[in-house]
């Protein structure tokens, strides 16, 4: 009847500044020019790693997290209801904070990643790595980019990053970058309250009614054959396996019998999604915001 | 279609403080219930511990509140939700 | 086992607690005229904030920033939090979020004209912020010490919220000030659109405005609709010249001996049109909420019906 939860982490952390200036009344904002998502931390990359190669692992990770975040917000006001809406708001958020952290970092450790822009653009770095880029340079899986479908698409979808980027960032959280290391100690956090939610609801459809049964089925079905990709690319396979079959357990569903979906690189879904997201950017290349 | 019952949710600010209540939402369970107030209620960090309580189970006495009938103790904190249907269209109860 | 106490005897109760400015609690007798003007204002104003959702919302998916982006959907995020806590303030009164939900949708309750108006440019994302977020919070600071306690407990922590929109807003648009000529002319296109429908969402001028005597004596509300706008304008003023963009309103000027600005009116036929439904995007915004709630209905049940099984 009553239940208890203790020690929740707060989505909005870095959002606006620490400081408690947003809850006051009336007065107007203090201008802080786009602040940098690394200000303050050493980002000199430690001797023994390549900079090449730990930006373009950051890309990865931050492409990832930047694309699923834009699938996310296209849910915002779509919800089956209200408390989901602000649920998959605070995921989105997460992402999006997981994603400015990781193309910061791309960029410090190897600025040749940056694409040029016009002299004189103030546009930081984080953003012309997200808006200024092709879609041919972007590094994510294709699970991330495929275009949304029903609830029960989202479902299956997220159990499915969220359960194999949670592996990948409880390892990262060793990695010889600190940084990095940083960044994966509180991506863990996040990306395992999005792994219970999923699972939660995963579980939910798969038990609730015949039609969320069959809906989650023909989602799972659909987003499985890009999850070999998933596992390969975050070298997950063994861990996410596991968690995977306790799920898939619980809730009374087989694995798909559909296989992995063959090639790489990306999905028709990108360049479009990416036309939207980089059009307001890519008007105003000089452009402050 | 039935709508998911309503719950209160209560939080502590911070260790040493009592449990307040900070409102209500809607959820199918309990466990439900502990997730949409974490993300309903603590976006800001504004609380380390949460009790959420279904609004139905909850007990209430409240002898200044001047309710038009004498009830029996172990009232329910609001006035009961089907004792009104549409408001444009009630006639004055 | 209950005993009747007669309605006048209630009422004079009532009125004894509204008179020394305490609060009406749920469980309290009050007048059936009280509790439906309560209903019907506390439920237009959950159904702006949830439609309200949606013209900044359009802006989510091409914001020009990350940092942007960011605040964008906390923003859009919030304003789903203000309306959750004030469906739930209305079922203190007997009245479910599904009721009032179906209500919205079968255009039987309103929302803010405002929301009837597009957003069409990033720029409207900051305008937004400043001068619609900006003409809530006059609305809704001194609700907070309207006489109904849910209601009012539910501003408090609505307007906490609604000033940090309004100072994103119009950080937003001081930013783009110091950008290029085209962010400037961005910029004032936006203030251009939105300045006129801003004055408006302070309802229509006190003569025509019947309900709002009634309103006060109930403390209910706790200013007329003219007030609040000339607290807006006067506010407002100062902070247009700061960002360097003009107010399109030819007649607006300082009134050395009223201490206020005189200004021109919005076209309150335009107003009647878009409350009676025929804005630029009532239909849009109505159809987009019916969808959502309608596509949700499988999820819903499925929760319902996990949960009556009890496997959690
Ligand atoms: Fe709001
Ligand atoms: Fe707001």
């Amino acid at each position: 009847m009553t239940a208890t939860v203790t020690d929740h982490d707060n989505a909005y952390a870095d959002l606006l500044g620490s400081d408690d200036a947003h809850w006051a009344f009336g007065h107007l904002p203090e201008i802080q020019q786009g602040e940098d998502p690394l200000a303050g931390v050493d980002t000199t990359v430690p001797a023994g790693l390549d900079p090449a190669g730990l930006a373009a692992y950051c890309l990865f990770l931050g492409d990832d997290a930047l694309v699923m975040s834009h699938r996310l917000s296209e849910w915002c006001s779509n919800a089956p209801d209200l408390e989901d809406d602000i649920a998959l708001a605070n995921i989105a958020l997460d992402l999006l904070g997981q994603a400015r952290l990781l193309l910061s970092r791309a960029a410090a450790a190897d600025p040749s990643v940056v694409p040029a822009l016009p002299e004189g653009s103030p546009v930081p770095a984080e953003d012309a790595l997200a808006f200024f880029r092709e879609a041919r340079d972007f590094r994510n899986v294709r699970l991330v980019e495929v275009p949304h479908g029903d609830f029960g698409h989202l479902v299956a979808r997220l159990l499915l990053f969220a359960t194999a980027r949670l592996a990948a960032f409880e390892r990262l959280t060793a990695h010889a970058d600190p940084v990095l290391s940083a960044i994966a100690a509180k991506g863990v956090k996040e990306l395992a309250y999005h792994r219970d939610y999923a699972a939660r609801w995963f579980v939910t459809l798969a038990q609730g009614t015949d039609e969320s049964r069959r809906r989650l089925l023909a989602g799972l079905t659909e987003v499985w054959p890009l999850q070999a990709e998933l596992v390969a690319t975050y070298d997950v396979a063994a861990e996410t396996g596991v968690v995977l079959d306790e799920v898939l357990a619980a809730a009374g569903v087989d694995r798909p019998a559909v296989g992995p979906m063959s090639g790489h690189g990306h999905t028709e879904a990108l360049s479009r999604m990416l036309a939207e997201m980089q059009v307001v950017a890519r008007a105003h290349p000089l452009g402050t915001w | 279609m039935s709508e998911w019952p309503l719950y209160e949710v209560f939080v502590r600010g911070k260790r040493g403080l009592n449990h307040v209540h900070v409102g209500s939402l809607h959820a199918a369970d309990d466990a439900m219930a502990l997730h949409n107030a974490r993300d309903v209620y603590t976006r800001r960090n504004e609380g380390v511990s949460i009790w959420v309580v279904r609004a139905d189970a909850i007990a209430a006495s409240s002898p200044d509140e001047k309710d038009p009938l004498f009830a029996p103790a172990g009232d329910k904190v609001y006035r009961h939700p089907t004792f009104y249907s549409i408001p444009d269209d009630v006639p004055h109860m | 086992m209950t005993t009747t106490v007669p309605e006048d005897v209630l009422l004079q109760q009532f009125d004894a607690v509204i008179a020394r400015n305490d609060r009406i609690e749920p469980r309290d007798w009050m007048p059936e005229g009280y509790r439906k003007t309560l209903v019907r204002q506390v439920a237009q104003h959950a159904h702006s904030e949830i439609i309200g959702m949606q013209p900044e919302g359009n802006w989510l998916t091409r914001a020009p920033s990350l940092r942007r982006k960011a605040i964008l959907l906390a923003k859009v995020q919030d304003e789903a939090g203000h309306g959750l806590y004030l469906y739930s303030a209305t079922e203190t009164l007997g009245v479910s979020r599904g009721e009032l939900t179906e209500m919205l949708i079968e255009g039987r309750q309103k929302y803010s004209s405002i929301f009837n108006y597009p957003t069409l440019s990033f720029a409207d994302v900051g305008t937004i912020g400043w001068l619609v977020d900006g003409a809530a919070i006059c609305n809704q600071v001194p609700l907070c010490r309207t006489s109904y306690g849910p209601y009012g407990r539910a501003m408090i922590r609505i307007c906490k919220e609604e000033s940090f929109h309004q100072r994103q807003g119009y950080e937003l648009l001081m930013t783009m000030m110091r950008g290029t000529d085209e962010q400037r002319a961005m910029v004032q296109e936006s203030v251009d659109r939105f300045w006129w429908p801003a004055l408006m969402m302070f309802g229509p001028p006190d003569a025509d405005s019947p309900n709002t005597a009634q309103s006060m004596a109930w403390g209910i509300k706790r200013n007329t609709n003219d007030d609040l706008r000339q607290r807006f304008v006067d506010m407002t003023v100062p902070q247009a010249e700061a960002l360097g963009v003009t107010l399109p309103d030819p007649e607006l000027r300082w009134n050395e001996e009223r201490g206020a600005h005189d200004f021109g009116q919005p076209d309150w036929d335009e107003f009647m049109q878009v409350v009676q439904g025929n804005g630029p995007c009532n239909r849009q915004r109505i159809a987009h909420r019916r969808r959502a709630h309608e596509d949700g209905a499988w999820v819903r049940d499925a929760a319902t019906a996990f949960a009556a099984r009890g496997t959690s």
